[in-house]
């Protein structure tokens, strides 16, 4: 039995998804992050069979995702690079470009509540991005089986596990960006750009904004004092992390590297006695879960303010 | 006496900010008529409509379709309802089958009926045999007429059909109309249809609102209409002479019946109580006036057409120009 608040959105759901399966976009974005991919992989793979040879480590089935070859990044950066693309592409006309081909008013005017579009659009775009990047994950991880020969422990597919799911929530991130901006925005166009513009900002321009606001308020030049440091990358580090980007990589670089326990600076002071090891994923966890429920905040505000936008927004394009 | 209107606004009222869009709409529509909301563009056919879909909100007063309220029971309205949007857009990359699969779907019509359904909806439009084509290869007119086969599919009450015949050829026209008489007629639907080519739909309409600025200002049968807009028991004269002086006015007030007489333009317009065309020539001449031009005004649509449609932005213009003058001065 079809509840009915919600009655419609079963059939919205699966409209939405074909469309997306159909779309010439989604194979575009596709092939493209798969060959980036097939590269990525390919090089870590290469880098590490001479890894293996001179050194036994643990977690090397992590590598693969984690480390770089000599040219090409890790599957890890390129994920957190492209991802925003592949979220901005998928939402950026959701509304407006229904608004545009004069197909949103015929919607409305069936047996549905209006929020049951955005409800639709929004669950159908995650779902998506879901299913690649969990495919997309799976391939990598199988194709690095086939190419090392060594089978992953089962901390490391944990950690692979809980990888997927960040970066599931990362992508989500900027699909809910692009689904608001299609609201705010009357031109798909307008969007697409805002879209980008957003990425490019919080990609490149944060970082270096930080870094400049953190030398205005405490400079470090000429020794300074051990607490302007700390203060200084304190802030910095605090700053930058308004970016989506930089908080997925710190999480992302926590839970591939269980060497990593803690983020920015620490002192040797309290170093001292400690064993060297690596981190339980338990622990690991731990560290990003502020990090994870950011993410997961993030989603949940621009999927709000899309909502209260989208139910008080006049139909007509006045 | 509520039970013999499907549609009734009371009061209805709509402001976009300062603009009044829809000034207390009260507005009755019988069931199986089909009524013309006709009105110049930005009248606010449109707001009404989408109010009366509860795809608006009104700033004051009320809709009932069939008794439902549209603001508070906007389902239960689209439920019975049938809505065609002017400027109709459908999903290009699917055919017109699948768009009018994804309508009935979403109206919840059983996947058994279904494909019966939409065939006798195509077909009834004369697009059967181009349904599995992509919608985004069909013409203007295949796309208003896929749009009244998607009405069809969810077999409404009430049809509200916005600009229907826009941007269509002659023979398209024809079809709309005949198709449009046909939901009325043959289904016993209640139709609604808004438009500014008062010409074109006038023709099928059994009752017309005339709708201008946000406000109904006459409704009921065409051929009453003209009465309500322009009074009922007067004549209007259009004069023109070679001189326009006081004498003139003075001679024309003296004929008994004459309201009043306006200049308009380089003519006179007399309102009379009865028909003075006979005795106003005779004195006119005898006066030792030309008489240029001498004609009574049907009060006709052509006339409601004319004064509210096609000098619409004359009227406008108006006072604009003269603000524009104050400011310079």
């Amino acid at each position: 039995m079809r509840s009915p608040i919600y009655s419609g959105l079963g059939v919205l759901y699966s409209k939405e998804i074909s469309d997306h399966l159909r779309s010439k976009r989604f194979m575009i974005i596709l092939v493209l992050v798969g060959i980036i991919c097939l590269s990525s992989i390919y090089s870590a793979g290469m880098g590490i069979r001479e890894a293996i040879n001179k050194q036994s480590d643990d977690f090397i089935f992590l590598k693969l995702f984690s480390s770089s070859g000599d040219f090409i990044p890790s599957f890890a950066s390129f994920i957190s690079f492209l991802g925003p693309l592949i979220g901005l592409s998928l939402g950026f006309d959701a509304i407006n470009g229904e608004r545009a081909r004069g197909t949103l008013n015929r919607l409305l005017a069936q047996p549905i509540h209006r929020d049951t579009v955005i409800v639709g659009k929004f669950l159908a775009g995650t779902s998506i991005l879901s299913i690649m990047v969990l495919s997309l994950g799976v391939a990598v991880a199988g194709l690095g089986i086939i190419m090392t020969g060594i089978p992953p422990s089962f901390e490391e597919i944990g950690r692979l596990a809980v990888y997927l799911v960040l970066t599931v929530v990362y992508i989500g991130i900027w699909y809910a960006i692009s689904l608001m901006f299609s609201l705010v925005f009357r031109q798909t166009a307008t969007s697409a750009l805002a879209g980008i513009a957003l990425w490019l900002f919080m990609a490149v321009f944060v970082g270096l904004l930080a870094g400049i606001i953190a030398n205005g308020l405490y400079p470090v030049n000429n020794r300074p004092s051990i607490e302007t440091v700390l203060k200084h990358e304190t802030l910095k580090q605090n700053l930058s992390r308004v970016s989506p980007l930089i908080i997925y990589n710190e999480a992302v670089t926590t839970i591939l590297n269980p060497g990593v326990r803690t983020m920015g600076l620490i002192m040797s002071s309290q170093l001292e006695g400690a064993i060297a090891g690596t981190l339980p994923l338990g622990q690991s966890m731990l560290l990003i879960w502020a990090h994870f429920v950011t993410m997961a905040a993030m989603i949940m505000t621009c999927f709000a303010i899309s909502y209260i936008i989208f139910m008080r927004q006049e139909i007509r394009t006045a | 006496m509520a039970e013999n209107y499907i549609i009734e606004a009371e009061g209805l009222t709509k402001k976009y900010d300062k603009l009044v869009a829809v000034d207390n709409l009260n507005l009755q529509i019988k069931s199986g008529e089909i009524y013309g909301l006709l009105g110049p563009n930005g009248a606010g056919k449109t707001t009404t409509i989408l109010m009366m879909l509860g795809l608006s909100e009104p700033t004051a007063g009320r809709v009932l379709v069939d008794g439902y309220n549209s603001t508070t029971q906007p389902i239960k309205v689209k439920q019975i309802t049938g809505y065609l949007p002017d400027n109709i857009g459908f999903y290009e990359d699917l055919t017109g089958r699948e768009n009018l699969r994804f309508i009935a779907q979403l109206n919840g019509v059983p996947s058994k009926h279904m494909d019966e359904r939409i065939d006798l909806a195509l077909e009834r439009v004369g697009l059967l045999d181009v349904g599995d084509k992509a919608a985004g290869t069909y013409s203007r007119g295949m796309r208003q007429r896929l749009g009244i086969a998607d009405l069809l599919i969810k077999d409404p009450k009430v049809v509200i059909l916005d600009e229907p015949t826009l941007g269509l050829d002659p023979e398209g026209i024809e079809y709309m109309l005949q198709l449009i008489r046909d939901l009325s007629k043959k289904d016993g639907r209640t139709v609604l249809i808004s438009s500014h080519l008062l010409h074109q739909v006038q023709r099928v309409c059994d009752r017309v609102g005339i709708f201008v600025k946000g406000k109904l200002l006459a409704s009921g049968p065409i051929d009453t209409l003209a009465d309500q807009v322009f009074g009922r028991d007067s004549y209007m004269l259009e004069l023109k002479s070679d001189r326009h002086d006081k004498e003139l006015y003075r001679l024309i007030n003296s004929i008994p019946g004459v309201l009043d007489v306006t200049a308009e333009g380089d003519k006179l317009v007399i309102r009379s109580e009865k028909d003075i065309r006979k005795e106003l020539s005779v004195k006119i001449f005898e006066s030792g006036f030309t008489l240029l031009h001498l004609r009574l005004l049907e009060r006709e649509l052509d006339d409601i057409y004319r004064k509210y449609f096609e000098k619409k932005e004359g009227f406008d213009a108006q006072p604009n120009l003269q603000r524009v003058r104050s400011t310079v001065q």
